[in-house]
């Protein structure tokens, strides 16, 4: 079974690499990528940890709720560890 | 954006567009210099592309409305190099009065040193 992640949706200022439409919304993960530097950290020439990123996949429905022209069609989009909590699984 | 909503001006992912611009264009010299000179810093290890990012992100929608996409470029280029401490405000002041005292034409400018 896919894993639940929902984006955090917090707001910080500054440089931030979750799109503003995502956070807060739920998806499941679709693979992992592997771990890059975090660019929210060398985006200021601070040294920068490296956090796992991966592709998360997220319904239309999810996205836009009724207005969604296709429900069920996907985003996928690539979003950093530290922006995502585990969800427990579905029931 | 005028609400603190924290979604920054950049960040245009979801909002209506419009219709697509899909007509080709072509670049100048100096737009080609500016993404050569990108490409050099990152791999001078100057700054990376996300710097170049935060600086464009941190400019505002102004100059979106005001600039073209190179001369955002070379804003935020110019930024992260004298962060970087590559030169300083003084440096690039001087060798800025040097060159414009070329001449006004894009040759005249582009002569070599001296």
């Amino acid at each position: 079974m896919a894993e639940r992640v929902r984006v955090k949706a917090m707001m910080p200022p500054g440089h931030v690499r979750a799109p503003f439409y995502l956070r807060g919304k739920t998806g499941e993960i679709e693979r992992s990528l592997g771990p890059f530097k975090n660019p929210e950290q060398l985006a200021y020439a601070l040294p920068a940890a490296p956090k796992n990123l991966y592709r998360v996949r997220f319904t239309m429905a999810e996205l836009w709720g009724a207005e969604a022209e296709a429900p069920q069609d996907f985003v996928e989009a690539e979003i950093y560890e530290h922006w995502l909590e585990r969800l427990p699984d579905a029931p | 954006m005028d609400k603190m909503d924290g979604r920054r001006w950049h960040d245009m992912g979801g909002l209506p567009a419009g219709e697509v611009p899909k007509d080709g264009h072509d670049f100048a010299i100096w737009e080609k210099r500016v993404d050569a000179l990108m490409i050099l810093c990152g791999t001078k290890g100057h700054f990376t592309v996300d710097g170049l990012r935060r600086a464009l992100e941190d400019m505002g929608p102004e100059a979106f409305e005001n600039h073209t996409y190179y001369e955002r470029w070379i804003a935020a280029v110019n930024q992260n190099l004298i962060e970087a401490g590559v030169y300083s405000i003084e440096e690039l002041g001087t060798r800025m009065e040097q060159i414009k005292a070329r001449g006004p034409s894009y040759g005249e400018a582009s002569v070599k040193d001296g």
